[in-house]
């Protein structure tokens, strides 16, 4: 009875701290605090986001392109997300200068899996729905929806993050640049 | 709506001996109606890529203007190009971006539609009409009802191109001289034909902007380099250190007024010049390219040959033949808003670890996510909507710089360069448009050529 509710106490502990971890880094993203961003991502990191297809019902495994090897909005590692910030602090980065209001909202975040086990984790699997809104210069408005799935790691006493892929709900990008993180 | 095209003065339009635009072609409603039905319609569009529909019976759905078509291959392993539309009520028979069927069924009344030549006479023939015999009372002259396909089919290289105009000139006239540089795209990086493909997946994003947007930057508009300053601080080509490319051969531009396309790059040159290590981050990719090199020197020999960075194809297809080496078309949605489309191209038979660079190097250079594209957008969607009020459609863009400093090009029919920064090549696409505006008649391949100097050789007994 009590080991049992050990466990459950530790999942619970571990949902909470994976949960302030993403809620956190949201807040990095929305107050343009990229170093410190960049400072959570593990320095093998894998920034994923691919394109999604209309496949037929019996191909749908090729609804996403693949990591690797397909064309994707988004592929990369931490050396190019780190020139990404880079050029935002240029100031005359235009697609983000004047700089625009973001907002990340993270929901349905679920633990998928924990390894070793929760009360130990050192590498958790993540997924969450996200709802990113932009609304820059006047009236331009940018909405992405989608589902994200994590990986993190341990590091001292917090997390890092070592994998991203990011299903944007959208076929034809409703957007006319990506230049916010996700 | 056509009356209001109909009275389109193309000519106060596009002034091509003052060097200026109106404003109104870049936002205007019938301006733009006109251009569907003037341009469209008419000119040779670029498709797809064969490596798209490698198997019988494989489909790709991509646009012609407004208009969607399905890019088909049929089991004698022809290409067809059909108009996505039922004929009975106009339903999308395809609604999937990419698969593999012989029969498209109309999912509102049943119409199927074969690409298969053994079940069809014509490719899009209607083969399947619920109810022929108890409704139509088998009277339906099934074959006037088949998929509108487009009379002019084109491949070259990989790529394909259509057109709905029958009497088009032959896509190769369409091109003229300027398929020297498409060459340099979709030819292997050895300067071996063709042999490239596209890499699996396109990007496709809205951008509310006028879709000549895309096409003029593309076509040779080195003034605007100023915009990508923040990514040339930070540098992303594939050899480290500043810059967002590699090592810049002396470049012009160079573009055919007749024809409307142009490109930033090299006259044709009969040698090979020196190899620049281009991938120094990347030590198996750069070892890669050396031999490739090798392999270009001895194949091309003293053949006329070009290098090219960006261009052009009249109206909506540019681009890329160095790295990050891609095609983006242009695809108009509306006066203000146009859906861009991009694809990688890589050598079929280079090994894993090149085509990955290649493929990163072109996610971090192009597309809506590319460290510089993102900031031509900005550009584009802001020009677009600052374009659009009363005052501001009274006054014209100016294209005037470099005006009556052309100068033929060795080598190449129709052609004239006017060095590395000019409007010279916004100059001839406009004029293009112009005549296709006009609805100009098909005009034969420019022969003016100035033939190009002979290769310098070094005799074997001198010295």
């Amino acid at each position: 009875m009590l080991a049992e509710l050990d466990e459950g106490l530790a999942g619970l502990l571990l949902a909470r701290s994976v949960e302030q971890f993403l809620y956190a880094e949201a807040a990095m993203l929305d107050e343009r605090r990229y170093r410190d961003w960049l400072a959570i991502l593990d320095d093998g990191i894998r920034y994923f986001a691919p394109l999604a297809r209309n496949m037929r019902r019996d191909r749908l495994g090729e609804e996403y392109t693949r990591q690797g090897q397909d064309l994707a909005w988004f592929d990369e590692g931490k050396e190019t997300l780190t020139q990404r910030v880079e050029q935002i602090e240029t100031g005359i980065h235009w697609a983000e200068e004047p700089v625009s209001r973001v907002c990340h909202m993270v929901t349905n975040v679920e633990i998928l899996s924990a390894v070793p086990e929760a009360r130990h984790a050192e590498t958790v699997e993540v997924r969450c729905r996200f709802l990113v809104y932009r609304n820059r210069l006047q009236d331009e408005e940018m909405l992405l929806i989608g589902k994200r799935l994590d990986t993190l790691v341990r590091d001292g006493t917090g997390w890092k993050l070592r994998r991203r892929e990011i299903r944007l709900d959208q076929n034809v990008l409703q957007a006319k640049n990506l230049t916010v993180f996700l | 709506m056509a009356g209001n095209a109909d009275s389109l003065d193309v000519d106060a339009l596009v002034d091509r001996a003052g060097g200026t635009v109106a404003r109104g072609i870049f936002v205007d409603q019938a301006v733009f109606e006109a251009e569907q039905e003037r341009i469209f319609t008419r000119a040779w569009l670029f498709v797809g890529h064969e490596s798209l529909i490698p198997k019988p019976d494989d489909f790709f759905v991509s646009r012609m203007g407004t208009e969607s078509v399905v890019l088909t291959r049929d089991r004698g392993g022809q290409v067809h190009v059909l108009l996505n539309s039922c004929t009975h009520r106009g339903m999308k028979v395809c609604r999937y971006d990419q698969g593999n069927t012989r029969v498209f069924t109309c999912p509102y009344h049943g119409w199927s539609f074969a690409t298969d030549g053994k079940l069809a006479a014509t490719p899009g023939a209607l083969v399947g009409v619920p109810h022929f015999d108890r409704a139509y009372h088998g009277e339906l002259k099934r074959d006037d009802w088949g998929l509108v396909r487009a009379p002019r089919v084109a491949l070259y290289k990989g790529t394909v191109w259509a057109s709905w105009d029958p009497d088009a000139v032959e896509l190769t006239d369409y091109l003229g001289d300027m398929r020297l540089y498409l060459d340099f795209a979709l030819d292997g990086r050895d300067g071996s034909p063709g042999g490239s493909v596209v890499v699996e997946g396109v990007q496709k994003w809205r951008v509310n902007a006028n879709w000549k947007f895309a096409p003029e930057n593309f076509i040779g508009d080195m003034y605007h380099d100023i915009s990508h300053r923040s990514v040339d601080l930070v540098g992303i080509g594939p050899s480290g250190g500043r810059g967002r490319r590699d090592n810049l051969r002396p470049r012009t531009t160079i573009c055919f007024p007749g024809l409307g396309h142009g490109l930033i790059g090299e006259p044709p040159h009969t040698s090979e010049p020196p190899y620049v290590p281009a991938w120094k981050k990347y030590p198996e990719v750069e070892e890669y390219f050396r031999q490739v090199h090798e392999r270009r020197v001895a194949l091309l020999g003293e053949r006329p040959r070009v290098t090219m960075s960006v261009g052009t194809i009249f109206p909506n297809m540019s681009f890329h033949g160095r790295q990050p080496r891609t095609i983006a078309v242009a695809h108009p949605i509306s006066p203000t808003e146009m859906e861009m489309w991009r694809f990688c191209l890589i050598d079929a038979d280079a090994p894993a670890a090149v085509n990955d660079a290649a493929r990163h190097y072109f996610l971090r250079y192009s597309g809506p996510a590319g460290m510089t594209e993102s900031d031509d957008l900005e550009n584009w969607s802001y020009a677009t909507e600052a374009s659009r009020g009363p005052i501001a459609r009274r006054q014209r863009y100016n294209y005037q710089m470099g005006m009556g400093h052309a100068r033929p090009v060795p080598g190449l029919r129709g052609a004239v360069e006017n060095g590395e920064v000019t409007e010279e090549n916004a100059r001839a696409y406009y004029s293009r448009w112009s005549d296709f505006m006009r609805g100009d008649p098909w005009t034969p391949p420019a022969a003016e050529y100035v033939p190009m100097p002979e290769p310098a050789r070094e005799t074997e007994d001198a010295g």
